[in-house]
């Protein structure tokens, strides 16, 4: 019983840092950003519809405005979304001290596999609906049993986590390629497919998934004694084990928690896709979820975990793609200019902590 | 008796400055291995494996991996990592490709040159703005390849805008995504033999000479290690921190920008979208080679060997061929994860046993 109080301690005073006065700031800083970004956009849009639509009357105008506001907004929010959700799995890993390369891997096996149930023999047997849920579940396991392998080379291997997901990075690839030989897998599957293209209430179905993701680590970070073992282990390994907490539980857990998310993410880059293809699926994606964590105000030396923060930085760091592109400016060019801006900001994020 | 006795202490006698300076342990086990591995090819598949013609191209093929891991090596030891490797070898061989046609000199030097720069950008955002190795190069690993995706585009129509009254012969050499190099100009000797061995070859030999004699009997090489070892300790020790660590980025960054002109001179064509995941091909033939990626310690030969073993590795992977049944890349992929995966497990017991 003390033992776990003094492990509360001393994460309580690690998380009073994020939630103190500098941690503010720093939210703030990049959601006034964001907030411009989106004014710029607002401004942009209203421009570009008004040149070209003057001719038709100014109640259309206003409708094809909120039209293509809307578009914008989808377009941003969907192309964000699994960034977020692995984003928040990186941010739980790189809490601890850990870094998780294997996410782009573990998404294209997840991706791989769900095809494999819907369009094999099991989809011919069953149910579309109960086909359905084992293409969702099955991934999902395997994509969690892929973390907990991480987890064990971590804790129990004692390999380094950039080695250790390293191993998965390049294997598990090969393993996700291996399943069709390399090959598209190309389908039609409404019921599965509304993972991605679904519209409850306008809003597509994977913005919905990436708010509840974000707000349940949110909670997991803040409100458990997981969340304060998690932060405990980032701050200090060793304290934290005399402490008492089950670092090597917790360690493994976040590695878990990590491929799971990974699943799902793979899971809507699928459904989007109407195709599954490992070379691609989740291709490079753990550097946009590092910089996202970055950007967001979580520091890769661990201790800290800003949830929000990921949120916010994988959307500024869509939010200035998508203004840059929009503007005229060539992709390739909006590659150097987004690594300025990413290099610009964990530069200031770094200025204000220390 | 005398002898080992004189060899007892660890830094004299040519027996205790092979195991522990030049090789580090690991790396006469590793390289042990790689004897044995060469032999069971040869035995297995005979001629074809060990011809002439295969282990020329493997070695040339891999020469671009052993100049990458070699900056790898002193930025690891420094307990950094350089990501962006593979993007700017790219950038640098369209560099190359381009290049080509005003002569062989401009074709090394400029790339040579770009790649140092980047490095010298990765070293200056690292030790002055305190931005942590992996985020700061991770950055020049995207804007490195935003640049290499885009130098079509300047070589061939913002050039030729800016100058319309030039006569541009080399815009027929650029397509939109790729340089096409200069065949008038021997570019492609840069890959070709000399004294039976070919060129890449002995610029590893010489490269890898000097990293491990700028590594172990120089300044240079104490800072860097030491900075591995405890950078604060180092700082307070009055060493030159920052300069040795923003030289070990700029190193990196030249052999990178060597390793781009050797891919663009061997594939005759430089398209951006070469050289992906050449970060972690290096810093797996790092690891394999025994240098721990916390630093502070490390071993230049041991990661020659390190790639020569992957390299043979992967070369013998193409033989393999039972019944029809031949390994595809994608099980190649595989392999090589597992392959990584032994090569640490066994890494770290043997480190365990050792301690």
């Amino acid at each position: 019983m003390t033992t776990s109080d003094q492990a509360s301690g001393i994460s309580t005073t690690m998380r009073d840092g994020t939630r103190g006065l500098l941690g503010k700031a720093r939210t703030y800083g990049i959601l006034a950003v964001i907030l411009i970004l989106v004014i710029f956009n607002f401004f942009r849009i209203w421009n570009t519809i008004s040149n070209t639509a003057t001719f038709v009357e100014s109640g259309t105008v206003q409708q094809e405005y909120i039209r293509s506001l809307n578009q914008a907004l989808n377009v941003n929010l969907t192309q964000v979304a699994t960034i977020v959700i692995v984003g928040v799995g990186m941010t739980l890993v790189i809490a601890t001290g850990g870094i998780d390369l294997s996410v782009g891997a573990i998404m294209a096996i997840a991706g791989q596999i769900a095809p494999l149930i819907f369009l094999g023999s099991i989809g011919q047997r069953f149910g579309m609906g109960v086909t359905n849920t084992l293409a969702i579940i099955v991934p999902l396991i395997v994509s969690s049993a892929v973390g907990l392998f991480n987890g064990f080379m971590v804790t129990q291997l004692r390999f380094q986590p950039i080695i250790a997901t390293l191993v998965v990075y390049i294997g598990g690839r090969g393993i996700a390629q291996v399943l069709t030989n390399g090959y598209l897998q190309v389908f039609r599957n409404p019921g599965f497919q509304y993972l991605a293209l679904g519209r409850p209430l306008g809003i597509p179905t994977q913005v919905y998934i990436m708010f509840a993701v974000v707000i349940l680590a949110d909670l997991l970070v803040r409100r458990t004694s997981f969340g304060q073992y998690v932060l405990s282990i980032g701050g200090n390994e060793r304290a934290a084990r005399l402490a008492g907490v089950p670092v090597n539980r917790v360690k493994t857990a976040v590695y878990v928690i990590s491929g799971f998310l990974c699943g799902i993410a793979g899971l809507i880059v699928v459904a989007i896709n109407s195709a599954s293809d490992a070379n691609l699926n989740g291709l490079n994606i753990e550097l946009d979820a590092i910089a996202a964590v970055a950007v967001g105000g979580t520091p890769l030396s661990g201790g800290i975990a800003t949830i929000w923060g990921t949120l916010l930085g994988a959307l500024f760091i869509q939010l200035a793609r998508f203004t840059l592109i929009s503007i005229g400016v060539p992709y390739e060019f909006a590659l150097v200019v987004n690594a300025a801006i990413i290099l610009t900001a964990v530069y200031l994020q770094r200025q204000r902590s220390s | 008796m005398a002898v080992t006795q004189a060899n007892s202490t660890p830094k004299q006698g040519i027996r205790g400055f092979m195991s522990a300076n030049l090789f580090q342990n690991q790396g006469v086990l590793v390289f042990v291995v790689l004897i044995v591995v060469f032999l069971a090819g040869s035995i297995i598949f005979g001629s074809t494996f060990y011809s002439g013609y295969n282990i020329t191209t493997m070695l040339v093929f891999n020469s671009m991996f052993a100049f990458i891991s070699l900056g790898m090596t002193f930025v690891i030891i420094t307990g950094g990592i350089d990501l962006s490797v593979s993007s700017v070898a790219v950038l640098t061989s369209m560099l190359a490709a381009w290049f080509s046609r005003f002569g062989l000199l401009p074709a090394i030097f400029v790339p040579v040159i770009v790649g140092t720069l980047i490095g010298l950008f990765n070293g200056w955002t690292i030790s002055k703005l305190g931005i942590l190795p992996f985020i700061a190069t991770l950055v020049t690993f995207m804007a490195a390849r935003g640049l290499a995706l885009i130098m079509p585009k300047i070589f061939g129509i913002y050039l030729a805008n800016l100058f319309p009254n030039v006569s541009w012969s080399w815009v027929d050499y650029v397509a939109d995504y790729s340089i096409v190099i200069d065949r008038s100009q021997n570019f492609q000797a840069i890959i070709g033999n000399f004294l039976g061995l070919p060129i890449p070859v002995w610029l590893i030999l010489i490269a890898y000479t000097l990293g491990a004699v700028l590594l172990q009997y120089t300044r240079f090489g104490r800072v860097t290690l030491a900075i591995g070892g405890n950078e604060e300790a180092a700082r307070l020790m009055g060493l030159p921190v920052t300069v040795t660590k923003t030289l070990v980025y700029a190193m990196s960054g030249a052999l990178a920008g060597l390793a781009g002109v050797i891919l663009a001179s061997r594939s005759g064509t430089a398209l951006p979208t070469e050289a992906v995941g050449w970060e972690l091909q290096a810093i797996s033939a790092v690891v394999v080679g025994g240098t721990l990626l916390t630093g502070g310690k490390g071993s230049v030969v041991s990661t020659l060997i390190g790639v020569l073993l992957l390299g043979l590795i992967f070369n013998l992977l193409n033989f393999i061929n039972v019944g029809g049944f031949s390994l595809t890349v994608y099980w190649q992929a595989v392999v090589r994860g597992a392959f990584l995966f032994i090569v640490v497990l066994l890494q770290s017991s043997w480190l365990r046993r050792n301690r």
